[in-house]
């Protein structure tokens, strides 16, 4: 299943968001979006996931979602968005609750989500029981019991310390190695997108506009390799070119405001 | 290097303070019998000035002869009579007026066209003292038990209205985009995100409600009753039994206690999660 943003322009009243985006995410594929502060980067990825109507332009799905799919778009979100009054468990369990599934059925989905995730012994925690990094692992296992077939993952480490960050994307690089499932990937950080993503679509300044499409020039397990190093901080850098005086200019304007 | 060297010899030469503890932020943390000591010794102190004649018992009976009083209110059965009758009144007012308060009160919080309407009317009717609408309440239901629970229920009504919404108001937006991004039906969100979302304002509203009822039986069994804790303290008053009086009063407050604890419980099993 591909997921195409085609032409999508949005505006809140007489402030201008994003101006005509179009890309496409195939099947499988990690696509990350970067760009200035502001440049409507989380909105796009709201606009993608439907929990935002664009101005003009729609986002659309090409293709079958795979069979066993019980929400293909699936958000995990910067803030986790946990309900604090449910155990790990529980969240988890939570978008399973208004399927056609059985209670058994439902039981080995959030076992295996938990399982991948490393949740077992904490099924039972509260989520202001866990540190950061655990409460989005249980965002990221409740994503997973949906068998999405793309997560829309909105700064997902942002709120995270950095050994945190670290580790979680270890796991993203994991989950998303079998090409099984396809990811768009906002961010602000352009390591994590260099590590993660196929290919990373760069943002303008608001209203934001596809400036480039940036292609990674080899595999994701190839770049935990040391010899990858180099060329990953080069595609960094090249990206920090095409956005630097955009995201001066983004923040001398948020000082402003 | 050296310089640097020669500056810590230097620092060691000299004499060492302490740097000054300057507090930790304002945290008043309350003592578990220090409350319980201090009403203790308030009643001793008002007991031995009874005892001691300094106080006329007329205008301030002592604590024994409050106690005396409420005893023979029991084995007389007129505490129970009088009791019985305040809380049917309240209880029903109470329910009364939580059903509709929760019912519109959730409208409001996820309704545009409820929210426009009520917010209006709750914003109109709420600051008018209640018991004044007793005696058109009399006019309109009779002079029977009605008037005075719907007097209950509308001082209960709008308090328990004003905060269920404020409640629905402050459930995160982000639980509840996340419930859609879900798929997860509306039905399913109201019960299983904004219901235990907003249940920390609820209940903190049902202490205000339970206050409000006490508050309003009291006026409204004072106007026109002639059972009910109200009515008994009323009657106290006129007679200048003011032992009795105060009995009324010390069983009210036991009752707004009692009230006050039931809540808490409500509140430990409900809100063990924060």
């Amino acid at each position: 299943m591909d997921l195409i943003a085609n032409h999508i322009t949005h505006r809140f009243g007489d402030l201008a968001v994003l101006d005509d985006v179009s890309f496409t995410v195939g099947a499988g594929e990690v696509v990350a979006i970067v760009g200035p502060s502001g440049c409507g980067k989380s909105t796009l990825l709201s606009i993608l996931g439907g929990l935002l109507q664009p101005t003009s332009g729609a986002p659309e799905l090409r293709g079958a979602p795979p069979a066993d799919s019980l929400n293909p778009l699936t958000f995990v979100f910067q803030d986790f968005a946990l309900l604090p009054w449910a155990t790990v468990e529980e969240n988890v369990e939570f978008p399973l609750l208004h399927t056609h599934l059985s209670s058994a059925e439902r039981r080995a989905l959030v076992d295996d989500a938990l399982r991948r995730t490393g949740l077992t012994d904490f099924r039972k925690t509260y989520p202001k029981q866990l540190s950061g990094g655990m409460r989005q692992r249980v965002g990221i296992s409740r994503a997973l019991a949906v068998k999405p077939a793309i997560l829309l993952m909105d700064e997902p480490l942002s709120a995270l310390d950095s050994q945190t960050r670290e580790l979680l994307m270890e796991d993203f690089v994991r989950l998303l190695a079998d090409g099984g499932m396809g990811a768009v990937y906002v961010t602000h950080n352009l390591e994590e997108a260099a590590r993660l993503a196929d290919r990373i679509v760069v943002l303008s300044r608001r209203p934001g506009r596809i400036r480039e499409v940036v292609t990674v020039p080899m595999t994701r397990a190839a770049r935990g390799e040391t010899s990858a190093r180099e060329k990953l901080l080069a595609l960094q850098n090249q990206i920090w070119s095409l956005i630097r005086n955009e995201a001066i200019d983004a923040e001398r304007e948020v000082q402003h405001a | 290097m050296l310089d640097r060297a020669a500056a810590e010899t230097s620092a060691k030469d000299e004499t060492t303070r302490r740097v000054r503890f300057r507090g930790a932020g304002f945290v008043p943390a309350s003592s578990r019998f220090g409350g319980w000591i201090a009403l203790a010794l308030v009643i001793a102190v008002w007991q031995a000035a009874g005892s001691a004649g300094l106080v006329n018992p007329l205008f301030l009976p002592a604590p024994s002869a409050i106690a005396r009083a409420i005893y023979e209110l029991a084995i007389s059965g007129a505490l129970w009579q009088h009791l019985s009758a305040s809380l049917l009144r309240i209880g029903v007012g109470w329910l009364l007026g939580t059903a509709a308060g929760v019912a519109v009160g959730f409208a409001i919080g996820l309704s545009r066209l409820a929210r426009s309407v009520g917010i209006t009317f709750i914003s109109a009717l709420f600051p008018i003292p209640k018991i004044a609408l007793l005696p058109l309440l009399i006019l309109w239901l009779g002079i029977g038990e009605e008037p005075k629970i719907a007097t209950i229920a509308l001082g209960v009504f709008f308090s328990t209205a004003i905060s269920v919404y404020s409640g629905v108001d402050a459930v995160p937006r982000n639980l509840i985009r996340m419930a859609q991004s879900f798929n997860v039906p509306f039905a399913t969100i109201v019960r299983k995100v904004i219901w235990p979302g907003a249940l920390p304002s609820i209940l903190a509203g049902f202490r205000i409600t339970a206050s409000v009822a006490l508050l309003l039986v009291v006026s409204a069994e004072m106007i026109g009753a002639q059972y009910g804790i109200g009515a008994f303290v009323l009657q106290a008053g006129n007679l200048m039994q003011t032992d009795q009086l105060l009995a009324g009063v010390v069983i009210l407050s036991v009752f707004g206690l009692a009230v006050g604890k039931v809540i808490n419980l409500l509140e430990t099993k409900l809100l063990h999660w924060r």
